[in-house]
């Protein structure tokens, strides 16, 4: 027995009919099959229960006659029973089955971005002009000695230190972990191809690498997670460094299921596993219960790759992240990862993306302090994700204590993604979140890398204009910088946990 | 590196070859008592691809990641008791170990052999992708867990005794066979939640197994699944010296997944 929905259209598709040329482009644009052109009418008509609001047909109608509006015809007003609250528990209801969701939560939680603002230079110290003045953003990612030993061997200065395996970006802004099954090939390969021409990283996630895009292996880290998916020799060797994921802001501390509409044949190869199958991330690692097992499988990485790359490991950023943090350290990681409660996904339940976790702003703060007061804050560095979407936030974050940032979204973003959250169904109208051959083909990598790369340049610059505005020529001088901060609007404990002080103070 | 750490680096190794290696006609005997992994590790890389065929490795007790990042056909005998994730990320190397392992024993394993002439730990085989772990007695917990097999490329695992909770858990492709051969007549394998989150690959079963996860149904073995067993048998008695006839005397099942979606209905989208 089918049950009858109670659901309503939560987006309605207006149409100005003057303006509609019935060129069809909406119709081959909504890969949810929300238009549909009737031939006796000679007229395109809309299913606005499809309406998933991502803009595609908006952007793409040639006569601008499309508006997607929120359906007016709303529940009464209730600030607690919500269009939301009360349309989950329905669908719940009506098909028994936990919510799934895509990107990152979209829950009014405090952003602690816009509760920090950045110090100038005035009168007493010169502000420096980056257009015009050398100004350093690159950063070194990994473990740094605690001295340096120093020989003279002639005339020469020989360093007799010898220095763990280091990244080199050329800002301080790497592409985060998204996995080839949850984006297509051509969405990796656009990443990969910013990455190497701006001289920063991406992130292949825990879907493996497609031989196709090897040859930007020196711009990648490569990741090992709890499915162990496309994890091999060649694929450890050919990594600038290999990520260790434990957990991911947008669902700290459970697996992931990629569904199996989009494992299709190139996603079951790279992964090792059938057709169609829900690739089943397990919860844990199993070869991970304590610290002393973290390390067992950072230096089986190290082992397996002679000690020339820097092991990253990636956690979900939750209540006891920097006691979790300085044991990670001590187990040998090179690089945290830090994802905060704003941290992406291509699927989760929408209840774990919304409800677990803590902000990435706390979660950098208190970590930072952490291994300074323990004296290792030097054996690794810190990269900073989860929701990061200026380089303004870029620049709080490494004030914070961050070394570097990770961004997923943004760079998506820069793509064409809109944040219509509908990344789980794979049918992603942008060519983004899907693995399908034809709609895939929407990401051209040649411009799409061309977006990134222009995303990467102007932040990169805007990050020199505010150091630049603080007197600071360096990114070395920024990090950890807290005293650049101040805070507005925020209690005694927030302030204390950031390590900021109020503005005005 | 400075020329200076480079040289005592190359001083300590080559004393460590000098002192404990002694190569006689393509077979080189270590002695590994007290030398930490990471140097018994790069000993073997060293002789790897230097000419030496076969490795014998004496006084083996817990050094870690053995055969880890060792491609070739090379030929390692293990005397004593490797430590905890002997021939992780493997690509080639053909193992016998003559003792227990410990865990981890091949985790992410990607091709050759490992051959234990005792019990192994827990997760053994731990996603592993290509080639073949014997194991002649018992093993841990979640043996097998998440394998997996794509077209022609398919890894094995066997058993010769029982195994813990969790066997199989989340395969998604791959052979396991598990003989009970130290089980009392009518004894079945006490594993309980066997196949749990199975989606791929299959359990062979000699003896009975009762505690199956929700996720898989136990069949009967047909004539090409028959053909499977019988090698790989023959290689474990060839392995642990059993007598074939005695280890095909009893009645093998097989457990499989139900679905290759076994939690695609769980949501809602």
């Amino acid at each position: 027995m089918k049950i009858k929905s109670y659901l309503s259209s939560e987006y309605i598709v207006e149409r100005d009919q003057d303006r509609c040329i019935r060129c069809k482009v909406c119709v081959n644009q909504c890969t949810y099959e929300t238009h549909y052109y009737d031939a006796e009418d000679d007229a395109v008509y809309s299913r606005d229960e499809n309406c998933t609001n991502c803009q595609r047909c908006v952007v793409f109608c040639p006569t601008h006659a499309i508006t997607v509006a929120k359906n007016p015809n709303a529940y009464r007003e209730n600030v607690n029973w919500t269009y939301e609250a009360i349309t989950a528990v329905k669908m719940q209801a009506e098909t028994g089955g936990v919510i799934l969701t895509g990107m990152g939560c979209d829950k009014p939680y405090l952003t602690y971005w816009d509760r920090l603002l950045l110090n100038a230079s005035q009168v007493t110290n010169p502000s420096i002009d980056p257009l015009r003045e050398p100004m350093e953003i690159r950063t070194y990612l990994g473990a740094k000695p605690d001295k340096l030993e120093l020989e003279m061997v002639g005339e020469d200065i020989v360093l007799e230190t010898m220095l763990a395996p280091q990244l080199s970006v050329e800002t301080p802004i790497l592409f985060s972990a998204l996995s080839y099954g949850a984006i297509s090939l051509n969405v990796h390969e656009s990443l990969a191809r910013a990455a190497t021409e701006f001289g920063t990283l991406f992130n292949t996630g825990e879907g493996g690498l497609d031989p196709r895009l090897y040859k930007y292996g020196d711009h990648a880290i490569v990741q090992v997670a709890s499915g162990r998916f496309g994890v091999h020799p060649d694929y450890l060797d050919i990594g600038a460094a290999i990520e260790i994921k434990i957990g991911q802001g947008a669902k700290p501390g459970i697996g992931g299921h990629l569904p199996g509409e989009k494992v299709s044949e190139d996603i079951a190869r790279t992964r090792m596993i059938p057709i169609g199958t829900d690739a089943l991330s397990p919860a844990p690692q199993h070869d991970i219960y304590s610290i002393e097992d973290l390390r067992q499988l950072i230096y089986a990485l190290k082992e397996a790759t002679d000690y020339t790359k820097p092991i990253s490991v990636k956690i979900a950023a939750v209540h006891n992240s920097a006691a979790i943090a300085s044991g990670m350290v001590r187990a040998g990681a090179d690089i945290i990862a830090l994802d905060g409660v704003r941290g992406a996904t291509g699927a989760a339940p929408k209840v774990i993306r919304d409800n677990v976790g803590i902000p990435i702003e706390l979660a950098i703060a208190s970590v930072d302090q952490r291994l300074r007061e323990e004296g290792i804050r030097n054996k690794a560095s810190i990269i900073a994700a989860g929701g990061i979407k200026s380089s303004a936030e870029v620049v709080k974050a490494i004030a914070l204590g961050a070394d570097a940032v990770y961004i997923a979204t943004a760079a998506l973003v820069a793509m064409g993604c809109t944040v219509c959250q509908k990344c789980h169904i794979g049918k992603c109208p942008w060519g983004i979140a899907t693995t399908d051959p034809w709609i895939s083909k929407r990401v051209n990598p040649d411009i799409a890398s061309k977006r990134l790369m222009n995303l990467l340049r102007t932040w990169s610059l805007e990050i020199k204009e505010m150091m630049g505005g603080m007197g600071i020529n360096a990114v070395e001088s920024l990090r950890g910088n807290r005293l650049h901060l101040r805070g507005v609007g925020l209690t005694d404990s927030e302030l204390r946990i950031l390590g900021v002080r109020m503005a005005g103070d | 590196m400075s020329d200076k750490v480079k040289r005592l680096t190359t001083e300590f190794m080559s004393g460590l070859l000098h002192s404990r290696v002694r190569i006689e006609n393509g077979t080189a005997k270590i002695d590994a008592g007290g030398v930490h992994y990471r140097h018994l590790n790069a000993l073997l890389r060293t002789l790897d691809g230097n000419g030496v065929e076969r490795i014998e490795i004496h006084n083996v007790c817990g050094q870690r990641y053995i055969g880890t990042d060792l491609d070739g056909s090379i030929e390692i005998e293990i005397y004593g008791i490797p430590g905890n994730d002997l021939g992780a990320f493997m690509n080639g190397p053909n193992i016998t170990v003559h003792g227990n392992t410990q865990d981890g024993c091949g985790n992410t394993m990607n091709g050759g052999l490992i051959a234990v002439h005792g019990h192994a730990g827990d997760i053994i085989g731990y996603s592993m992708r290509r080639g073949s772990i014997f194991v002649r007695d018992d093993v841990g917990y979640r043996a097998g867990i998440h394998m997996k097999e794509y077209e022609n490329v398919r890894p094995y695992i066997a058993i010769g005794g029982t195994a813990r909770d969790f066997l199989g858990e989340y395969m998604a492709g791959g052979v396991i066979l598990i003989l009970g051969l130290n089980l009392k007549d009518g004894e079945s394998h006490k594993a309980k939640f066997v196949g749990t989150g199975m989606h791929g690959g299959v359990i062979y079963v000699r003896g009975g197994i009762t505690n199956l996860g929700r996720e898989v149904d136990v069949m009967e073995v047909d004539e090409s699944d028959l053909r499977l067993i019988r090698s790989l048998v023959e290689d474990f008695c060839d392995y642990f010296s059993f007598d074939y006839d005695m280890v095909m005397s009893k009645k093998f099942t097989k457990i499989v997944p139900v679905s290759r979606r076994p939690y695609g209905s769980l949501y809602a989208y």
